[in-house]
């Protein structure tokens, strides 16, 4: 036997449950995934840096990286909960888990691809190394980095679900959750159709910024 | 005598990816005066981008020594500027600080006399009106000389060109070669100038360098002696004929007897 609810039970159930509510689990996920993204930027483009800078770096973290991104962050997720406890932070390292790995391949990827000629003309002026990943490697690597940020935005909803299946009060993944387990199956699915349009939102807004700000960095098929 | 650019015994030799040892330069010796403009043809392969390179202070030879007036030259030098094959121009900066990119590379901060500096420039070349395009906005040629500019910028003694205009159409080379020959009317340089093409180097250089198949020595040092200003009108001069002639000679029985 199937359960699954005819689009208008979805659509009433939608409406049943007051905006104040859908607007508070709406806030919890979103905030959750969107602190823990930017989180994961800060954390990886910088750790890009310092593995394009020292082929030291490069060789001991890169095998890491791969060993913590094997791991499902799924089976983790509890193990964070213990130790962190069930506040923000557990939810926090959880997206960031999830989202971190692509934007450092990307990165990485990026400024490793600098043409050597670009890298010629920066020792042809003897400038420091800093310089040559500051103002060529990075800016270089803009593309790529977009690349990685539009793959971790929406994992970094689903990151902020997986946490809040595990341990959370508020939010959509909690929602859908709550409602299968009471058999507010329509209800569930409706919390769902939400995720997906936050995620699809998110994506465009990531696409917008590089439209703005960085235009050049579009390929002519992307405009 | 002091000699602008001087090479003296350089050999040098650089291991491939599969640890193969190559030697790509073979005891060469030569010197360049001031501003005076030197070419350099040969076969590919014969080590014309690494003498480049050595003169650049991106290599170091295996032996022998490099020196620009008398200086052993053991790094990259602010007095030289160099003008790549391909434009290498930043695609995320607009013309203008394409060309102003060595000044904030190097010393961070950029002056309002640099500004003037790249304008004035910028105007020589006939760039003024594309200052704020975006490189994809440009033909190659155009691309190419905002290389040129950028080159210039730091007002270099000597300018290295590696092949700079071998990846334009056959028009626009053309167009380019006539370019260059008022630019360095203009402001005159020390210029070593490598080049595939035998009627560019005849028409831009005071003297030729011929080199031959790896490992790359030279083979004859011509001094052309077609008068100046040159332009179109080079072309017809009967000498122009017979230089190119010479140098071809010298290219093909190179050819033949590494075949």
């Amino acid at each position: 036997m199937f359960v699954l609810p005819a689009p208008s039970d979805i659509a009433e159930a939608f409406f049943q449950v007051e905006s104040q509510r859908w607007a508070g689990h709406l806030w919890a996920t979103v905030s959750i995934a969107l602190q823990g993204f930017l989180l994961s930027i800060a954390i990886s483009i910088p750790m890009a840096m310092m593995m394009v800078r020292s082929r030291f770096l490069a060789r001991t973290l890169y095998p890491l990286l791969i060993i913590i991104q094997s791991t499902p962050v799924v089976a983790i997720a509890p193990l964070l909960i213990v130790i962190l406890g069930t506040g923000e932070a557990p939810r926090l390292v959880i997206t960031c888990l999830i989202t971190f790995f692509p934007l450092v391949v990307s990165a990485t990827t990026g400024m490793l691809a600098t043409p050597p000629e670009m890298i010629e003309l920066s020792r042809s002026l003897k400038a420091p190394v800093h310089k040559e990943i500051w103002q060529i490697r990075l800016p270089y690597a803009t593309p790529y980095i977009f690349s990685g940020l539009k793959v971790a935005i929406t994992l970094s909803i689903i990151g902020a679900v997986v946490a809040e299946f595990v341990a959370a009060e508020q939010g959509l993944g909690y929602f859908v959750q709550f409602s299968t387990s009471y058999f507010k199956i329509p209800q569930a699915f409706a919390a769902l159709f939400f995720l997906a349009a936050v995620s699809l939102i998110l994506f465009k807004l990531i696409q917008w910024i590089q439209k703005i700000g960085f235009a050049w960095s579009l390929t002519k098929t992307e405009l | 005598m002091r000699h602008c650019v001087e090479f003296s015994g350089i050999s040098h030799s650089y291991e491939k990816d599969n640890g193969e040892k190559v030697l790509a330069l073979n005891n060469v010796n030569f010197t360049i005066e001031q501003h005076e403009f030197v070419a350099v043809v040969g076969p590919s392969g014969c080590g014309k981008s690494t003498l480049l390179r050595l003169l650049s202070g991106l290599i170091t030879p295996s032996q022998g020594t490099v020196r620009i007036y008398d200086q052993q030259v053991d790094g990259p030098r602010e007095d030289v500027g160099i003008v790549f094959q391909k434009p290498v121009l930043l695609p995320w900066l607009n013309v203008i600080d394409n060309v102003l990119f060595p000044v904030k590379h190097k010393y961070g901060r950029i002056t309002q006399s640099h500004r003037e500096q790249a304008m004035a420039l910028l105007t020589m070349t006939g760039l003024e009106a594309f200052a704020h395009h975006r490189p994809d906005e440009l033909s190659g040629g155009m691309q190419q000389r905002v290389g040129i500019t950028r080159a210039l910028l730091l007002d270099p003694d000597i300018l290295i060109m590696d092949e700079p205009f071998s990846a334009l159409d056959a028009l626009t080379r053309e167009q380019m070669g006539f370019d260059l020959l008022v630019l360095w009317r203009e402001k005159p340089k020390t210029v070593l100038f490598i080049t595939h093409s035998i009627s560019e180097a005849v028409l831009q250089a005071d003297r030729v360098l011929v080199m031959s198949e790896r490992p790359g020595t030279l083979v004859d040092n011509i001094t052309i002696d077609l008068p100046r200003p040159r332009s179109l009108d080079t072309l017809q001069h009967p000498e122009f004929g017979y230089y190119t002639r010479v140098l071809r000679d010298y290219i093909y029985q190179t050819d033949r007897v590494a075949a």
